[in-house]
Order: structure tokens, then C-alpha cells, then sequence
């Protein structure tokens, strides 16, 4: 792999992640990651979604006439999107009725959109299919983050299998309700940003 | 031709909508097929969970339900309005969701068990689902669906009875969107397990519901079963669908002939 196909594919998942340091698509990390599966799932389907969707803008970008290309983006991702839904109906369905509407409001999920604008309009088909994947990457490193302790903590589960035996079954742990909200994953991912920019204090915000 | 021209405009996006739409219709109607046996194994199962024949959570494949379900389950289609069942109509084409929002297959409901349990209609007809545990042919159990609104969501569910039409033989809930590990405690094995044994009817009134803190055991306290913590709500928004479902609107006259039936 070439320096830059690394940068491309990589520079997303630390350095300029979608939800951490562009802090996009916050509604459905907060939304589907109560559980790990769930969260996963998610991130299998907006890697899909962003990567095809570059791959895609990025193929007929010389003739998006300019006056109408968010249409034709929108247009393009929707399409996408229902397919992917459709896609985990008919074959992951005890997934898709948990992930239920999160899966089509991919749609308004701004990585996807934000990524077709800013880097597939300009930028030739493989690269821009890289960068869509990276993007996915970056967004699916947070949902799991958040989800690997959302669920452990919050439910006392990785993957539905038992790991902190439940007070409620008979075991030693209460779980943290917190955890289970809405706001515990803004904490989560409050942390993750945090710990992310100790590490890389060029993308603390000048204030 | 000139990019930004109108012609090319409006034949550029005539040319996107169409792959776009061949693409979808493709999809969808190449993955149909799939979807709706998904769909109809996922009630399957849902039948066999709440009668005990599939334990929830137990593996089980295609085949296993397809083979128990037809082993064991008889869908009979139910006339809500009269609450007489309907011996010769086809259950496959009773869809209780699309009948809701259908004004032909569905009647308005202004009785206060309705209001209280926000179900504002009730399908013309349903389906009850007779079950046979040890291959005698006769009944051992009903499995009777049940719906209303919880805190935040719209509660779908099945409450198995024995043949008794009093005793409870299982709740679950296959769909809601109640707050997890709150009012989604619906979900908790060991909160659907304080429900087995317990009484619906207590004499013809509908005496079984959710109460506030813990219940008693079953012979103590028959007709309670313990709130859910936090979820108070949740817990209300049960016990009005059961006082609704069971009641005259719903199950009540099918069961209480089935009760009589029992006593003679």
C-alpha cells in the first residue's frame, strides 16, 4: 500500500475521526450502542454505505452539473441506505429490528454526506472508495468503544453472553443505569475525545 | 453540451433517478422472498418462546421451528367484534398492523379500557393461536397477541393461557421501545417468569396487572405481579392492554365460554 492510500485509509481513525474531532454523526452513536452487536452491525453498514457512496459520487463526478450536486449525493446515499436495510432485513434480521429506524437515518448521517461533498467531488474513484472506508473506520472505532463499555457496564454483557454476573440473576453486579442512556454515551464518547486529544494535543481547539 | 445548462440539468438527474430506482426496486424485490420468511419465522418463534416449547434465548434453526410449529400451533382467526372465533376463515390473511391502519378492517374503540391503554383500534379479526403440547390433538394452551402503548413506544406481545382460559402460562414482548434496562425489563426472563401461574380473571372481572413494588408469591397474591423499578409507566401501559385484551372488547367472551365450559 502506498504512503498516501495509508494516509488516506488510516489519517480518519485517530487523527481527523469523524465523530471525535469533526464530532459527526453523534445521534446514531448514541442511539445503537447499548450493545456491542448492535454497534458493530451499525459500523459494518456505514463503512458500506460511506464507501460505496464515495466510490460512486466519485465515478460520475465530471458530470454532476454543480447547481444540483447535493441532490444527486442525496439522491445516491439514499439509495444506499434502503438498500443496506434491505440487505439486513433478509439477512441479519433479529439485527436490523433492533437497529430499527437507525439503519435509514444513515441518511442524515453527516459522515456520509460530508465526505461525498468534501473529499469524492474532487478526488478520483479508488481514493475516494479508501477514504470512505477510513471514514466508516473512524466512526466504527468510536461506536464500539462506546459500545464495548456501554454494554459491559450497562448490562454486564459483551455480545449478549454474560460477563459481570447481574444482581437480577442471581450474581454480584448492579449495573450502571447511566450507562444504558443516552447520556452515558455522551460521556463515553466525551472521554474518547479526551483521551484522544492528550494523546494528539495539535487537535485541541484554540480557545 | 453545457454543464450547467437546463436541458442537461433535468436529463442528468432524469438519468440518476432511474439507476438509482432500478437499483432499489432490484434489491428490494430480489430480497422480498427472504424478508417475509424472516418475518414469519421471527412470530413463529415468538409463539413457541411464550408457550415454553422453544426457552427464549435457546438456539434454535429454521428447520427446528418450522418442525415444532407445525407440530404444535394451530392459528384460528378470532372476529373481535362479536369475540366468536371464525372456524372457516384462512389465517394468512388476517395482518393485525395493516388492518389498524385500514378504517374497512378495523372499528373505533371509545371504552375507557381502550382509552386507558391508548389503543384508540382494534382489527376486525385477529388470530389466536391454539396449542397442542403433548400431540393429543386437544387445546393445553391459548397464545393470545396483545398490544397497547407504554411509556414511549407501542408494546406488541403474546400472553399464553392455560385451558383453563385463567391461569398464565407465559407473557413476552416482541417488539416496544421502552427505555432499556428500564421499561425494556419487559424483556427480563426472570420478571416474565413471576407470571406464570397467576390468574387473569378473578370471577368474570379482569383482575390480573402490574402493581407497584413486589408482588407476593402466587398462591398468596394471584392476580399481581412486581412493577418494574423505574419504569412505572411501562409497568401501567401492561396492565391496561391485559385489562383491554381480556376484557369485552377483546378475549372476554371467547374465554369466559371457554371458563364456563371448564366448571360444568
Amino acid at each position: 500500500m502506498s504512503t498516501k492510500t495509508k494516509e488516506v485509509l488510516l489519517d480518519p481513525l485517530l487523527n481527523n475521526n469523524p465523530i471525535a474531532l469533526q464530532v459527526l454523526g453523534i445521534c446514531s452513536a448514541l442511539a445503537v450502542t447499548t450493545k456491542l452487536e448492535t454497534s458493530v452491525v451499525m459500523s459494518l453498514a456505514v463503512i458500506a454505505v460511506t464507501a460505496l457512496s464515495n466510490l460512486s459520487v466519485s465515478v460520475i463526478r465530471n458530470f454532476i452539473p454543480p447547481s444540483i450536486r447535493i441532490i444527486v449525493q442525496l439522491t445516491i446515499i439514499a439509495s444506499l441506505v434502503i438498500v443496506t436495510d434491505q440487505v439486513l432485513k433478509a439477512f441479519l434480521f433479529d439485527i436490523s429490528k433492533q437497529l430499527s429506524v437507525f439503519v435509514g437515518l444513515i441518511i442524515t448521517n453527516c459522515i456520509v454526506m460530508g465526505r461525498a461533498e468534501a473529499y469524492a467531488m474532487a478526488n478520483p474513484p479508488t481514493a475516494s472508495f479508501i477514504d470512505g472506508v477510513g471514514n466508516g473506520l473512524g466512526y466504527s472505532l468510536v461506536l464500539i468503544f462506546v459500545g464495548f463499555f456501554r454494554e459491559l457496564f450497562g448490562s454486564g454483557k459483551l455480545f449478549g453472553m454474560s460477563v459481570l454476573q447481574l444482581q437480577t440473576e442471581g450474581g454480584w453486579y448492579n449495573p450502571n443505569g447511566l450507562l444504558v442512556l443516552a447520556p452515558g454515551a455522551f460521556f463515553l464518547i466525551g472521554v474518547f475525545i479526551w483521551i484522544n486529544r492528550v494523546i494528539k494535543p495539535d487537535q485541541v481547539d484554540a480557545s | 453540451m453545457d454543464r450547467n445548462g437546463p436541458t442537461y440539468i433535468v436529463l442528468f438527474a432524469a438519468a440518476v433517478c432511474l439507476v438509482c430506482s432500478a437499483f432499489v426496486s432490484t434489491a428490494a424485490v430480489s430480497l422480498k422472498e427472504r424478508q417475509e420468511v424472516n418475518k414469519k419465522l421471527d412470530q413463529q418463534l415468538k409463539v413457541l418462546n411464550v408457550t415454553g416449547i422453544i426457552k427464549e434465548g435457546e438456539a434454535a434453526d429454521r428447520a427446528t421451528i418450522v418442525a415444532k410449529y407445525e407440530q404444535h400451533i394451530t392459528p384460528k382467526v378470532i372476529d373481535l367484534e362479536s369475540g366468536q372465533l371464525v372456524p372457516d376463515a384462512d389465517p394468512a390473511t388476517v395482518d393485525v398492523k395493516k388492518a389498524l391502519g385500514d378504517p374497512a378492517l378495523s372499528v373505533a374503540m371509545t371504552s375507557p379500557e381502550a382509552k386507558a391503554a391508548q389503543v384508540p383500534r382494534k382489527p376486525k379479526q385477529a388470530l389466536i393461536y391454539e396449542v397442542d403440547l403433548d400431540g393429543d390433538k386437544a387445546t393445553d394452551l391459548f397464545v393470545l397477541p396483545i398490544f397497547g402503548k407504554g411509556l414511549w413506544s407501542t408494546l406488541w406481545g403474546f400472553l399464553a393461557l392455560e385451558k383453563d382460559g385463567n391461569t398464565i402460562k407465559g407473557i413476552t414482548y416482541y417488539e416496544h421501545g421502552e427505555t432499556p434496562g428500564l421499561g425494556g425489563e419487559v424483556d427480563n426472563p426472570l420478571w416474565k417468569a413471576k407470571w406464570i401461574g397467576r390468574k387473569v380473571y378473578n370471577g368474570d372481572k379482569v383482575a390480573i396487572g402490574v402493581k407497584k413494588g413486589a408482588a407476593g408469591t402466587v398462591a398468596e397474591d394471584p392476580y399481581a405481579v412486581d412493577g418494574l423499578s423505574g419504569a412505572t409507566l411501562t409497568s401501567n401501559g401492561v396492565t391496561n392492554m391485559l385489562r383491554l385484551w381480556f376484557g369485552e372488547a377483546g378475549y372476554g367472551p371467547l374465554l369466559k365460554k371457554l371458563r364456563a365450559g371448564g366448571a360444568s
